[in-house]
């Protein structure tokens, strides 16, 4: 018994057994549910099946936001009710961490399509289309902090005096320039993280925009072509329509994603020089400073944020459905 | 349009296509050469930080790392240092803790999801929709919305304390459900539906149709969703760090990665292999299962 209490791999392995055995219960009790008729066979067969996701969903992320909700009216402790005091803060002192986030959710969606798309086109059909397109894909595979790490290494600052490491201002100090701080020195220091966020979801992007660019019919194409249509009007009035729901699931994907993002900023500058964003500002209230108030109160301003983009999202799909009929 | 239309990358052989009018548009010189530029952007980055990784530190800190071409000095001594050296940076542990979570992590929610996603697609019953719709928008939840709360349940537990792992199990299981589920879901709703009925006439009961009709069907889509969770959980910081309680026995090695930015921002000797020993076995997975990877992908970003 040691072994499964005492050693990580002991308890991996006591993990899976654990799960493959409550799996193996369930399955059973739908085996003997197969037999009965009628309604109640589908009312166990939903449980059986549907129950275990729905009960975790509901007690690890429905209470849970319902009580962060609470949480942003209580005090640092969540003891006393200080109504919107929390949020308060966000118009003082968080100004920077807002007008940040407003700025990374602006560019990065917007860079990360709009290179993914040129990206996707210029290469179709090439031969090396494969190789190229796994080398901008390459990014999506790497953790936040590990594109971190890379990127401060190609923004790394040494004096004028000292040989440049870092791969910018090497070639900066090579043309004759002064070395330039790029994550220290605001406001500038915020669009070189917002940079590292794009190199990470163009990939993205162009994997989504390619697969869409290949599904456009090409008697679409061909008819336009034979109305004398121009390779820019081709491109603006049948290219880009045709997989316009394609870009707004890649701009609304990217979006909710970089609303949450605070690895890159508190890898690259601990969020310091002018850097700060929501997400890492609830990270700091929450977690470093203990103040589950304001912390709850800025995942709920995330959230807040994000609410326009799924109903947007939302009736998005329905349209689609309705056109699909 | 259906995943499978947008998963064919085959390239038709047909003159006339959405991209080509373009890149007639462009040129196809300036065209191939600025898709050149920023396949370069893209790359080198990260060949540089591995190219660092081996030189010994006194080049790392003097240097920048083109200059291994006109001076090759190679060493791996960094990497030696960052396995087994001293406890502070020592990241094979970490590496271990990164190998404990993930497995578990990506099993249980997978599991989980298909059997939902059996739920969702092939049983009836009312509600179904409504249900499923909510499922889709927890999707959107942002993590930060469901921390605090979450932690609080484990925290200080018996059970905790015995199982120092089970609370960062069960968060990135409950964070990767409703993604999974809805990936899941579309790909079994493509299973048509006559081939259901018909084992179900034939006496199969849900457990059987779930077991010897969905699985094998599935497992493509079961493959590329796995890989996906897989590297999310790998990829993961805030989870790793909010739910290990700062402890070195279960955190992740982003987490460690991480601290070391912070504490020992200028040893570019243990940072670059550092990152490289976190991002090896990602890439691992990348390249050995490209095309899995990216039909997950698919599937989720293209609704419906």
């Amino acid at each position: 018994m040691g072994f499964f209490l005492y050693s990580k791999n002991g308890q991996l392995i006591l993990a899976v057994l654990a799960f493959v055995a409550l799996l193996a219960v369930l399955l059973l009790i739908a085996k003997f549910a197969d037999r009965i008729k009628g309604r109640k066979q589908t009312l166990v067969m939903v449980a059986v099946f549907g129950g275990p996701a729905l009960l975790l969903l509901v007690l690890g992320q429905v209470y849970p936001a319902i009580r962060t909700m609470w949480m942003s009216l209580m005090d640092r402790r969540s003891e006393n009710f200080v109504g919107l005091t929390n949020y308060a803060y966000l118009f003082e002192d968080g100004l920077t961490a807002l007008a940040n986030t407003m700025l990374w959710v602006v560019l990065v969606p917007a860079g990360s399509t709009i290179i993914g798309l040129v990206y996707a086109v210029l290469i179709d059909k090439s031969r090396f289309e494969k190789v190229a397109k796994s080398l901008l894909f390459l990014p999506m595979a790497i953790s936040f902090v590990g594109a971190g790490i890379i990127w401060k290494f190609v923004y790394e600052y040494r004096g004028s005096a000292q040989e440049q490491i870092g791969l910018l201002n090497a070639l900066i100090t090579s043309l004759g320039f002064e070395p330039v701080r790029f994550l220290q020195d605001a406001p500038l220091n915020t669009v070189f993280l917002i940079v590292v966020m794009v190199w990470i979801q163009a990939g993205f992007a162009m994997v989504v925009l390619s697969a869409a660019i290949k599904a456009v019919p090409i008697d679409i194409i061909e008819a336009a072509r034979l109305d004398g249509a121009s390779a820019w009007q081709l491109f603006t009035r049948v290219t880009v329509p045709s997989i316009r729901p394609s870009l707004v699931v890649v701009l609304t994907t990217i979006c909710i994603a970089t609303l949450k993002v605070f690895d890159i900023t508190l890898t690259m500058t601990g969020a310091e020089f002018n850097t700060q964003v929501l997400a890492n500002e609830m990270y700091d209230w929450s977690f470093t400073f203990g103040n589950n108030g304001i912390g709850s109160a800025m995942a709920v301003v995330i959230f807040l944020l994000v609410i326009p983009l799924v109903v947007y999202n939302v009736r998005q799909m329905n349209k689609n459905k309705a056109v699909r009929g | 349009m259906t995943t499978k239309a947008l998963t064919s990358v085959n390239p038709s052989k047909s003159t006339g296509s959405a991209a080509g009018s373009f890149k007639r548009l462009v040129g196809n010189r300036i065209g191939s050469a600025f898709a050149l530029v920023i396949a370069v952007l893209w790359t080198v980055p990260t060949f540089g930080l591995f190219l660092s990784s081996f030189r010994p530190e006194a080049e790392i800190k003097g240097s920048g790392w083109w200059t291994v071409f006109t001076d090759p000095q190679f060493t791996l001594d960094n990497y030696a240092q960052i396995l087994g050296g001293a406890t502070s940076t020592n990241l094979a542990v970490y590496f271990q803790n990164s190998v404990v979570i993930a497995i578990p992590a990506t099993i249980a929610p997978l599991i989980l999801a298909i059997m939902a996603s059996y739920a969702f697609s092939v049983l009836q019953w009312k509600g179904r929709d409504i249900v499923f719709v909510a499922v889709f928008t927890l999707q959107i939840v942002p993590l930060q919305m469901a921390l605090i709360p979450l932690l609080r349940v484990f925290s200080g537990t018996a059970v905790a304390d015995v199982f120092p792992f089970l609370s960062l199990w069960v968060a990135h299981t409950i964070f990767g459900l409703p993604l999974a589920i809805f990936l899941l879901h579309n790909f079994m709703s493509e299973v048509p539906r006559d081939l259901i009925e018909a084992a179900r006439i034939d006496g199969a009961g849900h457990v059987t149709v779930f077991m010897r009709v969905m699985l094998p069907l599935m497992l493509p889509a079961i493959a590329s969703y796995a890989i996906f969770q897989f590297l999310w959980v790998w990829n993961d910081l805030l989870v790793g760090l909010t739910f290990s309680g700062g402890s070195r026995t279960v955190q992740p090695l982003t987490a460690a990665l991480a601290a070391m930015t912070g504490d020992r921002g200028q040893d570019w000797h243990l940072l670059t292999a550092g990152a490289f020993i976190s991002i090896l076995l990602p890439l691992v997975v990348f390249f050995a299962l490209q095309r899995f990877f990216v039909r997950g992908l698919l599937a989720g970003s293209v609704k419906g």
